[in-house]
């Protein structure tokens, strides 16, 4: 057993305990937490494939950005509400066990036994990636990639974020301001209306 | 590199992802739900990383920013949404909202 | 061959005309009567042009068709507008256009003050086209276009005052009784093209012979009934007495000069086909014909309305018209056809000119004596009286001679007889409706004052009187000019000889005398009205009939608009109400009650929502793997 295989049992355990235990608290904040715990070891698999920049980016922005901002939002709303534990919805819960342990099911079939049919198409990648860590560096090569041949999706990220933006800001506004804003209608116009 | 096969991995992201395709639609908290969307991005995310190793290249690992960018503007779009459907009904349960309905 | 030179603007001119009137017509105003008559006028100088051409040319070579445009072309297939100039077309052209100036002229004058005036002016040009398009046209494709062509604008000139009721149900009754003709015509069409492979006139005519007896009988007999509905024969002559109720200008104009002729015309023209049947086509043709020229002189005699006197006149007259064509008198037909329209289209408009004095009044009971009021309607209608008759020299003489000489000479007697005993009932109903409105004392209905026909109706009456008088000329026994100028189109004609060359014009004449001098004696002096009475008394139940119109609508009414009427409302009852409309409304029924009941699926939960999804991912999913799987 080498250390790598530990790490990636500590980090395989961390991330499904994790997981479980988001299903099962009551609390949001406790919710958001374990979501981190979570991200934390998807983080460390990201190391342990190589991809040392993805990792970074995982824990700075996904875990740390992100998450804040939920955890902002669930203060804001007020952190002793917890949900009741009975479902009002009847068949909702075994439906979406059974389906969701279906797709699971599905899902790990592929994982288990497609695998080996994918590895004789790809091969196995990791020398190259290894050398490709090495010798520009991983932040570089992604670089590279990034803004050459993703070049196009890139800015079409970019015109994403600048909408999610603008949307957010409309959003937000509080009614009063939009009010304010509006055209104010005369007394007369107002009787009229009534 | 980890010696560890790459099956490994991807059974722990199918894992991930079914336990936050549960989440979603068992939890009622729209926050909460949003959390377990969350989470099943990241699954998605280890599957990009493990492709991109085993491809031995990086499109895998591009992959995830994109991922990224689109997971955050969906949470703050998303975030205040909520905020609003909460300021209005104050409740954050997605079941408090079903007007739009026969 | 040659082409025909001016044809296209003689059918132009007045579709041209149409076209602006009907366009611009509102705009344009008083000077519609003028573009109208200028345009038809000038297609008549046209068309006297393209005559006298043909006279300087040999006798043979007076034949050019002119292809305008290709109109259909299907594989090998291919007709076109192309228009046929030969004797036949020019005479037709020339009374067409001739009258139908002289009528247009008198429109000016009988329609000023209408509020549809340039209206009326743009529907008579259009008439005027199709009418000119049937007569040229070179293949039966496009006889059957001006033939529906001349069917539509009667239509629309019959319900002309469709504000009237009864104006819009007679110009219905004419479009439907047609339809019954022109369905037959088509389908008469549908066998020649079946058996000849060609529409083209002349190509029909040179091939007729090939067609075998029993299709030429069938394709001459539903021709002859498409002709018996444009032509108002037996069985289908009822719609003309009704089309009376539009304006008289199109009374003389389409329902006696031209359109009605179209019948005639169109057996003449394909009278090889006729011919081809071994005499079955042409002998119904002849006894219909005769029928129907004794049957309407029958209704004509008791009949109290001036212009459905005149109809019944006309449909008997076509009658003889198709009696000649019987006996195979193309020429006769022909010959009859153009006098007929001089004196038929002249009595029309000076009954129109009454109308239009005595404020629309038709029924002859109510006037008498205007002759001296209107001298110049009373003697130009003498001359047509005197035409119809028969009277020695005047027009309808030559022409009626020349169609019972034929029936004779082709030993026909009983068409003869029934000729001849028509001709003295001619004579009998126009001396009666003449001395009834003409002659005694002056009386007109109440508020109205007689005075003579203003000068643009005068402008008409005269020149058609005048052709009444000497029309005859243009076939004088002996010299036979129209008869000898149509032969290379129609076919020789046999001329009587010897002692009936005066004997058979005699007895004709006789007829016609005896008709006049037995509705004077009815009509006219001290006594009149008791030999009337007793005539009456006499005739019984014949004359009843006849003041009936020998409940021939009644019985049409009953057999055929009854049951029609049945099975287009159980149709619209019945079948669709029930039908059509229970599977409709049944569908809609069904589809809303199950939408009840699977609306209330959308419960509007978005977990719901989002475990129907994952049931969908799951399917989808389950079916790929099994898809990679099984492989």
């Amino acid at each position: 057993m080498t250390i790598g295989t530990l790490v990636f049992g500590v980090a395989f355990i961390v991330a499904l305990g994790s997981a479980i235990a988001m299903l099962f608290a009551r609390n949001a904040v406790h919710v958001a937490l374990f979501l981190v715990a979570a991200q934390v070891a998807l983080a460390l698999t990201f190391l342990l494939q190589g991809a040392f920049f993805v990792a970074a980016v995982q824990i700075i922005i996904y875990a740390g950005a992100i998450m804040v901002l939920f955890l902002f939002v669930v203060m804001l709303l007020g952190v002793d509400r917890s949900e009741a534990l009975v479902e009002p919805l009847p068949f909702q819960r075994p439906l979406a066990l059974g389906l969701g342990a279906l797709l699971a099911a599905g899902i790990l079939y592929l994982a288990v036994a497609g695998i080996d049919a994918a590895s004789t198409i790809t091969g196995d990648g990791s020398g190259a990636l290894l050398a490709l860590n090495r010798d520009p560096g991983n932040v570089l090569a992604l670089a590279r990639v990034l803004f050459s041949r993703y070049l196009l999706p890139f800015e079409a990220t970019s015109a994403l974020l600048v909408a999610a933006i603008v949307g957010v800001m409309v959003l937000a506004r509080r009614v009063g301001s939009i009010s304010a804003v509006a055209p104010r209608i005369s007394p007369a116009e107002e009787r009229e209306v009534a | 590199m980890t010696e560890v096969a790459p099956s490994y991995f991807l059974v722990l992201a199918a894992l991930l992802f079914s336990i936050g395709v549960v989440g979603a639609l068992t939890r009622r908290n729209a926050i909460v739900i949003f959390m377990f969307i969350e989470l099943m991005l990241n699954a998605v995310n280890l599957v990009f990383v493990t492709f991109s190793r085993m491809w031995g290249n990086l499109d895998g690992q591009v992959l995830v920013f994109f991922v990224l960018v689109v997971a955050a503007a969906e949470a703050v779009v998303g975030l205040a949404i909520i905020l609003l459907i909460t300021r209005r009904r104050e409740s954050a349960n997605v079941d408090d909202a079903h007007l739009l309905r026969w | 061959m040659r082409e025909a030179g001016l044809a296209p603007f003689i059918v132009g001119l007045p579709l041209l005309g149409a076209v602006v009137l009907l366009v611009f017509g509102r705009r344009i105003g008083r000077a519609s009567g003028l573009i109208a008559s200028g345009a038809i006028g000038l297609a008549f100088v046209l068309g006297v042009i393209t005559f006298a051409r043909l006279l300087g040319l040999p006798a043979e070579e007076r034949e050019a068709t002119q292809r305008v445009f290709d109109f259909i072309t299907v594989g090998d297939f291919s007709t076109g507008v192309s228009l046929l100039v030969d004797q036949l077309s020019v005479v037709m052209v020339l009374v067409v256009t001739g009258v139908g100036t002289l009528i247009h002229i008198y429109s000016i004058s009988y329609m000023a003050g209408d509020p549809r005036y340039s209206r009326f002016f743009g529907y008579l040009n259009l008439f005027a086209a199709f009418m000119l398009l049937l007569v040229l046209g070179d293949n039966l494709l496009l006889l059957y276009v001006g033939w529906e062509g001349v069917g539509l604008c009667s239509y629309l000139l019959i319900g002309f005052w469709f504000e009237r009721p009864i104006a819009a149900t007679a110009a219905k009754k004419a479009f439907l009784v047609n339809r019954v003709g022109d369905f037959a015509f088509m389908i008469g069409i549908f066998v020649l093209f079946v058996s000849l492979g060609t529409l083209d006139l002349l190509a029909i005519n040179a091939n007729a012979a090939a067609m075998g007896a029993g299709l030429s009988t069938a394709a001459g007999l539903l021709l002859f009934l498409g002709a018996t509905g444009k032509s108002a024969q037996i069985p289908l002559y009822v719609w003309l007495p009704d089309a009376m109720e539009g304006p008289t200008p199109v009374s003389a104009l389409i329902h006696a000069a031209t359109m009605v002729t179209a019948g005639v015309y169109m057996v003449a023209r394909l009278s090889p086909v006729f011919e081809a049947s071994g005499g079955a086509a042409l002998t119904v043709v002849g006894y219909v014909g005769a029928l129907t020229a004794l049957w309407a002189a029958l209704m004509a005699s008791a009949e109290y309305d001036i212009k459905r006197v005149l109809a019944y006149s006309t449909i008997s007259q076509l009658g003889y018209m198709f009696l000649a064509l019987g006996v195979g008198a193309y020429s006769a037909a022909i010959f009859h056809l153009v006098t007929h329209a001089f004196f038929k289209a002249l009595m029309f408009l000076g009954a129109g000119a009454i109308m239009h004095v005595l404020g629309g009044e038709v029924d002859m009971r109510r006037m008498s004596g205007l002759r001296r009021a209107m001298p110049i309607v009373a003697y130009t209608f003498a001359a047509g009286v005197l035409a119809i008759s028969g009277i020695i020299p005047f027009a309808g003489f030559f022409s009626k001679d020349a169609i019972l000489a034929s029936a004779w000479i082709e030993g026909n007697f009983l068409l003869w007889g029934i000729g001849t005993v028509t001709a003295l009932l001619t004579a009998f109903y126009m001396a009666r409706l003449y001395i009834r409105v003409f002659e005694g004392r002056l009386e007109t209905p109440e508020g109205t004052h007689a005075h003579d026909a203003p000068a643009l109706m005068a402008a008409a009456l005269i020149p058609l009187g005048v052709l009444s008088v000497i029309g005859g000329v243009i076939n004088l026994p002996g010299l036979v000019t129209l008869e000898h100028f149509l032969e290379p189109a129609l076919g020789e004609s046999e001329v009587p000889t010897g002692v009936l060359t005066f004997l058979l014009p005699g007895l004709a004449l006789v007829a016609g005398a005896a008709g006049l001098f037995i509705g004077r004696r009815l009509y006219m002096g001290e006594g009149a009205e008791a030999r009337r009475a007793r005539l009456v008394a006499a005739g019984g139940p014949l004359v009843e009939a006849a003041r009936n119109k020998f409940y021939v609508d009644r019985i049409y009414a009953a057999t055929i608009v009854a049951p029609g009427r049945a099975l287009a409302s159980f149709c619209a009852d019945v079948l669709d109400g029930r039908g059509i409309e229970g599977v409709v409304n049944g569908t809609a029924t069904f589809i809303g009650r199950s939408s009840q009941s699977l609306r209330h699926l959308q419960t509007g939960y978005v977990r719901t929502y989002g475990v129907t999804f994952l049931f969908g991912v799951v399917l989808v999913f389950g079916f790929l793997l099994t898809r990679v799987v099984l492989a």
